[in-house]
């Protein structure tokens, strides 16, 4: 077995195992009756060490990854983004040893095995490096950018569960409202899962022609049914569907079909669930949370921003700013992603200063947590595939 | 304006004072009627809530407030989301007076809009310079109205604390104990052992620990200051050089923006993985996106003009050979020469030859060296070819003349006087790619053979001496960051009450859950009341339930 074929099974052993350990941590929420059982339940052991597996297997993947191809595995979507659920097991494996709660692990990695899905749907295989990121502040500074944002994710999580506990779910309100949609945005995601997965196996291809932004001609191929070509398209695959309609050069409209399926099938499957429990999917899962200590839920989700913050202005920061100077020639130049990174610390600044002096602890620091995480992973999804910019690698 | 507020403990407060710095009595209204009493900064007098009359009161008072400082986060936050919404001017690859253009083409009304708006170079917008000031400004006087009331309140804390600001904390407890003395002894051994720094005064102790990471905000803001004045340094002349320059294969030319030096390029390379080289690893992602670039580099030498030179001289020392490629650039006295961009293939120089059209009887070749056009070419048997016109950029005719639309040689053209024997005056010729123009018949033709070309390197030439001191603000940010991230100030007072009462009060500034584990250890070993935690109602009700 090759290197890199023994670093792609690896990654599916961390897998299957997050999928385990979230059942397991499942029966210690439900199985405990008191607070003391439920921080040292049995179940909730075997779920941290099954755990603790497969974030082991995760790294080997990172490790095989690398030497197969000589660079840190962080080049490209599915690399950082599988790196980064990597690193929000870590977050929480540490996070749990502080204090011991099984109700954070049932929430935590259902959520890296969805990112770990989502990055899965990206080109895999090992690409060399531009030369660009041909330095080690490749390294460097991506792995601590990702790390920081890991941290600062485990936040929202902890947010998510002070919210599922604390929000009155019985009766519609702008916060059930809310709170559902996030659960909403969650079964999005795994919709673009589902249905790229099955467009994959079906071995679907459309190839296009079309004229760019910048009004030069180009190629292009679609793994869905195109619901709308690109601009000034000409099909190139005859038995393929004709796009709905045409869109103009700067919007990418692969994208925008990629999207469009995407939320389509994530409906259907957010409606069939709806149909299944007859309620809420946000009261589905509020008898999980009930277990959690609110105070203690606030806590954590303070201290992973408290430990995220700095991790994240070294990484997405200050390391930035020293690889860009010697990159790009200038520490700062406003580039997008370099703006959402800003973007992202701003709003966790503001996040310390209200918490700390108007007192938002409780429901508005959980809010600003569960917002905290929206903006990472706008930053990480909308603006490398929509915003182009000098980061857009995948 | 210094007035004193004494306390019933005998201690001058500064006018203004929340608890009193030294015993902690409540000295307001306010903090007379609350359970528990807002610790954030120790109830001292903060000017901005102090002094509220004169027009710079008001301003003190206006950047003091955390509000209006996280309104001015939010505000930066938001703006500058709107200036990721379309590209920014820089990344533009148009010119500037076709830029409303360019945003009207693809981004229709809105790009228009946000061109009259002047969103496509907001980053240097006097707006948002003002916001960012005003964020200075706010870090500045927030933190100088805080930080020297919060380091007097501290220093001057009794151990001793009246019972009304032990009753007013948030973890506070009040019970009999057997033996007290023994109760406070056992307290304070324990709580040296957990590295408290313990200090005790007629039947009461003060145990703390972490006091420096209160500073922590405080160090952080200098960082952030530091940066911001160092990113305004770059206003002045010399400490901020930016300049491109292009540079041909086989040119040397002076450097902008760093005098005294010359650069010489020998060569300009691409290169591209292949798939020998890159095996089977990367095998797949070459043949999904076709060719992948490996290494772009321009190999150049470095020359310094000789000191003691009369000016207009031009003796050179080498000072170094060097290859500039992307990550690594070219670094010498505080300049950095960095690998930009390219040019492919421009034409260096062109090779004719002068035939006879009807037999196509050559007279030899010529080779006009296109950086240096020269007048007069001699070929075989007596005949000369004469360059009259050269046209780099050749655009078509305007007023019968024909015009170079730039001195860059994309298309040259050229006007020929061919001088023959049978042809003594000589016949004219225009000859560009592809086209010839005679004003009449001519019998002999200048004909293109082959044509040399050369590469063109696009580098950046930086010198940043603000650099340094950006660094220093990142470092001592980082360091004030940790410092309050990573650290907490916990307190524990445990002191005698009336009879054989004690009391226990605790405060930190985060992290609770910690601090709870702690006094519980303490609590069990030296046999203290047990406490509460007045904001954690849920294990207040499970206990309770317990029961």
């Amino acid at each position: 077995m090759s290197l890199a074929s023994l670093s792609a099974n690896l990654l599916l052993v961390s897998f299957i195992a997050y999928l385990v350990a979230t059942l397991f941590f499942g029966g210690a929420v439900k199985g405990a009756k008191s607070e003391a059982s439920y921080k040292n339940n049995r179940w909730g052991k075997i779920g941290i060490s099954i755990t603790i597996i497969g974030f082991i297997t995760h790294l080997g993947y990172f490790i095989t990854r690398w030497i197969a191809s000589g660079h840190a595995p962080m080049s490209n979507m599915f690399e950082f983004t599988t790196a980064f659920a990597m690193m929000l097991v870590g977050a929480f494996i540490l996070i749990f040893y502080l204090y011991r709660t099984p109700s954070l692990g049932l929430f935590a990695l259902p959520i890296a095995i969805i990112i770990i899905g989502y990055a899965s749907m990206f080109p895999t295989e090992i690409t060399p490096l531009i030369p660009a990121l041909q330095s080690y502040w490749l390294a460097v500074h991506v792995i601590t950018a990702a790390l920081g944002e890991a941290i600062l994710a485990i936040s929202a999580v902890a947010g998510l569960i002070y919210l599922l506990k604390n929000v009155d779910l019985t009766k519609p309100s702008k916060q059930r409202f809310w709170l559902e949609a996030v659960v909403f945005t969650l079964v999005l995601v795994l919709g673009f899962v589902v249905s790229s997965t099955t467009f994959k196996m079906t071995g679907y291809e459309a190839h296009f022609t079309y004229i760019d932004k910048n009004e030069k001609p180009a190629k292009i191929e679609y793994n869905y049914p195109p619901l709308f070509g690109m601009n000034e398209y000409e099909a190139k695959t005859p038995e393929a569907m004709t796009p709905w309609a045409e869109l103009p050069a700067v919007i990418n409209a692969k994208t925008l079909t990629t999207f469009v399926w995407s939320v389509v099938t994530g409906t259907i499957l957010y409606l069939l669930l709806r149909l299944i429990f007859r309620k809420p999917i946000a009261l589905v899962f509020q008898p999980f949370a009930k277990k959690a200590n609110s105070q203690l839920m606030d806590e954590i989700g303070y201290r992973s921003v408290l430990i995220g913050f700095p991790v994240f202005t070294l990484g997405a920061l200050i390391f930035a700013m020293i690889w860009a100077h010697e990159a790009w020639s200038r520490f700062w130049g406003w580039d997008p992603k370099e703006v959402w990174a800003l973007i992202t610390w701003l709003f966790y600044a503001a996040f310390l200063h209200v918490r700390l002096s108007q007192g938002w602890e409780g429901k508005k620091s959980a809010w600003l947590a569960v917002i905290g995480f929206v903006i990472i992973m706008f930053n990480l999804i909308a603006v490398n595939l929509i915003i182009a910019g000098l980061h857009s690698y995948a | 304006m210094s007035k004193i507020v004494k306390c019933q403990c005998g201690h001058d407060n500064p006018f203004g004072i929340v608890l009193c710095e030294r015993c902690g009595r409540p000295m307001t209204e306010e903090a007379k009627n609350s359970d528990v009493v807002d610790m954030r900064y120790e109830g001292s007098a903060r000017r901005s809530q102090t002094y509220k009359r004169s027009i710079i009161d008001k301003i003190w008072n206006f950047f003091s407030s955390v509000k209006i400082g996280v309104s001015i986060i939010v505000a930066v936050l938001a703006t500058s989301a709107i200036g990721t919404l379309f590209p920014q001017k820089f990344y533009v690859p148009v010119r500037e007076e076709d830029m409303l253009d360019y945003y009207e083409r693809l981004y229709g009304f809105i790009g228009t809009l946000y061109y009259k708006l002047g969103f496509y170079d907001m980053y240097n917008s006097w707006w948002f310079k003002i916001l960012i000031g005003m964020l200075g400004t706010s870090i500045i006087i927030a933190s100088v109205d805080r930080v020297i009331p919060l380091y007097k309140s501290l220093k001057k804390q009794r151990t001793k604390r009246h019972t009304s600001f032990m009753k007013r904390q948030r973890v506070y407890g009040l019970g009999p104990s057997e033996n007290p003395d023994l109760a406070l002894t056992n307290a304070a051994e324990k709580l040296k052992e957990m590295k408290y720094n313990v200090k005790t005064e007629d039947g009461a102790i003060l145990a703390e620990k972490g006091r420096f990471s209160r500073w922590g905000p405080y160090v952080n803001h200098t960082g952030l200051i530091i940066f911001l004045f160092g990113i305004l340094l770059r206003g002045i002349p010399g400490f901020y050089v930016d300049e491109t320059m292009w540079i041909r294969e086989g040119e040397l030319r002076s450097i902008p923006g760093a005098p005294e030096f010359y650069l010489k390029s020998k060569d300009f390379s691409i290169e591209y993985y292949t798939k020998e080289e890159a095996d089977e690893v990367f095998g797949a992602a070459l043949d999904r996106v076709g060719t992948i670039v490996k290494n772009y580099q321009t190999d150049v030498t470095l020359y310094k003009k000789k000191e003691n030179l009369l000016p207009g001289s031009t003796d050179m020392d080498l000072v170094k050979d060097y290859s500039i490629i992307v990550n690594k650039p070219l670094k010498f006295e505080g300049y950095s020469i960095f690998q930009m961009d390219y040019r492919l293939n421009e034409l260096k120089s062109m090779t004719m030859q002068l035939v006879e059209k009807k037999t196509g009887k050559s007279f030899g070749e010529f080779t006009i060296d296109l950086d240096d056009p020269k007048g007069v070419y001699e070929l075989n048997d007596g005949a000369q070819v004469n360059l009259i016109g050269y046209y780099a950029d050749y655009a078509g005719v305007e007023n019968g003349e024909p015009v170079s639309k730039s001195p860059i040689p994309n298309n040259p053209a050229f006007i020929f006087d061919m001088k023959t024997p049978d042809k003594p005056k000589g016949e004219k010729s225009f000859v560009a790619i592809r086209q010839t123009l005679e004003t009449e018949e001519n019998v002999y033709a200048v004909k293109f053979v082959s044509a040399d070309t050369r590469d063109i390197s696009g580098l950046t030439i930086r010198k940043d001496k603000t650099l340094y001191i950006l660094l220093l603000g990142g470092l001592i940010f980082m360091i004030g960051v940790c410092q309050g991230s990573f650290w907490n100030h916990r307190r524990i007072w445990v002191q005698k009450g009336e009879g054989e009462e004690l009391l226990v009060a605790a405060h930190t500034n985060k992290n609770w859950f910690t601090l709870k584990k702690e006094l519980d250890e303490v609590k069990d070993f030296a046999k203290l009341p047990s406490y509460e935690d007045r904001r954690d109602n849920e294990s207040i009700e499970q206990e309770e339930g317990e029961k």
